[in-house]
């Protein structure tokens, strides 16, 4: 065989085992939260040391129950209500505030909009934490907490403030550039360019926006776990953990299940936005 | 720390990755939607999902290790249990959830490199190393920026993987200032130290952002 043929195949057989080896990477937890989701208990509890017991496959006919524990015996339905609810909500917010915040960035050119991007991205270094103690106290002495609505409200108020300033951030580098510069000069003429030029122009910064504040809600994990007691308004990221682990006890299969069915939708809707939330994210760098 | 190492293997398996992505395969679809899951899905139930990898006794790591002999008789692995296993199962972790993100970024940065630049560094003799570190490099500069800033704020702000991983154990051996700020400051009741530890690092991370992005909105102008 020729030496380019050979080169050829071992290029061809390296590329296949590099894509090959970052997806077994990158799935393997998915498909190990799927098998315990159907393993029975009997051959979901078999040590590690019993190298007879193959884990990776079902040694025994798979079961539902451990579905039927998380829909029936826990509050899932509710928290992944929750979480919905809370996520259009923050949404709206960052939307709200985003999208002018982000065009006045975008339009405010020289040394001063370079300084207030940096200066709004640098609030992301914050740790959230840090946020939860200078909240914590005020709201405690609130009612908030006790009111039906409090709950949510009190994860909903936080969460814009990690989603505002990095939606800004990305739709102020998706407001066109030509459309800035143009002198426009009459109101009449302002309310045309947002409405009937910007805006549409900014749609892959919006969508980026969306998705960005959407993800960070259904991520969002110290909020919901510091502010929210009753186990009726919790988001899905806490509910699950607080109610399958009970002391001691993992509830593994529930728990996998949960996992799974929560993130097998997300990332379809990932997929499926991907190219525009990337060209949100990255247009200021790339253009 | 986890934040470093977990940066420097994100970025360098991102770039591996990204450019494996950049050429034409029949499933590259499905590929990409296989590798996104990581990034899509809830950090905390997905540390759940690790948390059962790696649990003390029924870790599939384990029983891989015992069948192909890596494991002696008598030998185990707690990976939560003992400080060195904790912090790699942590920054497995966080390479497994920011590589996806960092791939996509990098691959549009790789993507974006008109294909007349490296045909004139080809014409001028350019070897790999030179087209790498000459050419793409710093053409990449400004999308490596905004790839490394969001991976650092994502791994240096997260809690949820080292609180429902390993609750900063053993002997606070694996805590972020996170996790240690959320132990003092919420669950300990001390506000202000919780506060200081929480904003400690926040100095040094401001310098470092604004050199970075400042540096890389020069590329970008250059």
């Amino acid at each position: 065989m020729p030496r380019s043929s050979v080169r050829r195949v071992a290029t061809a057989l390296g590329h296949r085992l590099i894509i090959l080896g970052f997806t077994a990477f990158a799935v393997f937890p998915f498909y190990w939260m799927v098998v315990t989701t159907f393993k029975q208990n009997s051959d979901l509890y078999v040590g590690a040391a019993n190298t007879a017991h193959n884990p990776f496959i079902f040694n025994r006919p798979p079961t539902l129950e451990h579905l039927q524990t998380l829909f029936e015996q826990t509050l899932y339905l509710t928290w992944l209500v929750n979480t919905l609810l809370v996520g259009a909500l923050v949404v709206a917010i960052t939307l709200l505030l985003a999208v002018p915040a982000g065009y006045s960035l975008a339009r405010l050119t020289g040394r001063w909009g370079e300084r207030l991007s940096i200066g709004i991205f640098l609030t992301y270094l914050i740790p959230s934490t840090l946020l939860v103690h200078s909240r914590s106290r005020a709201w405690s002495r609130s009612s908030g907490f006790r009111t039906p609505c409090g709950p949510w409200s009190s994860s909903t108020r936080p969460s814009p403030c990690p989603s505002a300033p990095g939606s800004s951030w990305a739709s102020s580098s998706r407001c066109p550039r030509r459309s800035r510069s143009r002198p426009w000069s009459t109101a009449a003429a302002g309310r045309l360019r947002s409405g009937a030029m910007v805006l549409p122009l900014a749609v892959p910064g919006i969508l980026t926006v969306v998705i960005f504040a959407l993800t960070l809600v259904v991520q969002e994990f110290v909020y919901s776990l510091t502010f929210i007691s009753s186990v009726q308004r919790m988001t899905v990221s806490v509910g699950v953990p607080v109610a399958l682990i009970r002391g001691d006890v993992y509830y593994w299969g529930s728990l996998m299940a949960a996992c799974v069915i929560t993130s097998l939708p997300l990332a379809i809707l990932y997929n499926f936005f991907l190219d525009r939330f990337i060209a949100g994210f990255t247009v200021g760098a790339v253009q | 720390m986890f934040t470093l190492v977990s940066q420097v293997a994100v970025i360098t398996l991102g770039n591996i990755l990204a450019r494996a992505l950049m050429k034409t395969f029949r499933g590259k679809s499905v590929v990409r939607l296989l590798i996104l899951m990581p990034w899509a899905a809830p950090i905390s139930l997905a540390t759940l999902g690790w948390l059962w990898i790696f649990d003390s006794t029924f870790s599939v790591i384990n029983w891989v290790l015992k069948v192909v002999g890596w494991l002696g008789p008598g030998q185990w692995y707690y990976w939560l249990g003992d400080t060195t296993l904790g912090m790699i199962a942590i920054i497995t972790i966080h390479v497994w959830r920011m590589l996806p993100f960092s791939t996509v970024i990098l691959l549009a940065g790789l993507t974006s490199i008109p294909q007349e630049v490296h045909e004139a560094a080809d014409i001028d003799g350019a070897g790999p190393f030179a087209k790498a570190f000459q050419v793409t490099l710093p053409m990449m500069l400004p999308i490596l920026t905004v790839a490394v800033l969001f991976g650092v704020v994502f791994t240096f702000t997260d809690m949820s993987v080292v609180y429902l991983l390993t609750r900063g154990g053993p002997y606070n051996s694996t805590h972020v200032l996170a996790s240690l700020a959320y132990q003092d400051g919420v669950l300990g009741g001390d506000v202000g130290r919780g506060a200081a530890v929480a904003i400690f690092l926040v100095p040094v991370l401001v310098v470092m952002a604004i050199l970075m992005l400042r540096a890389s909105r020069r590329a970008e102008v250059a």
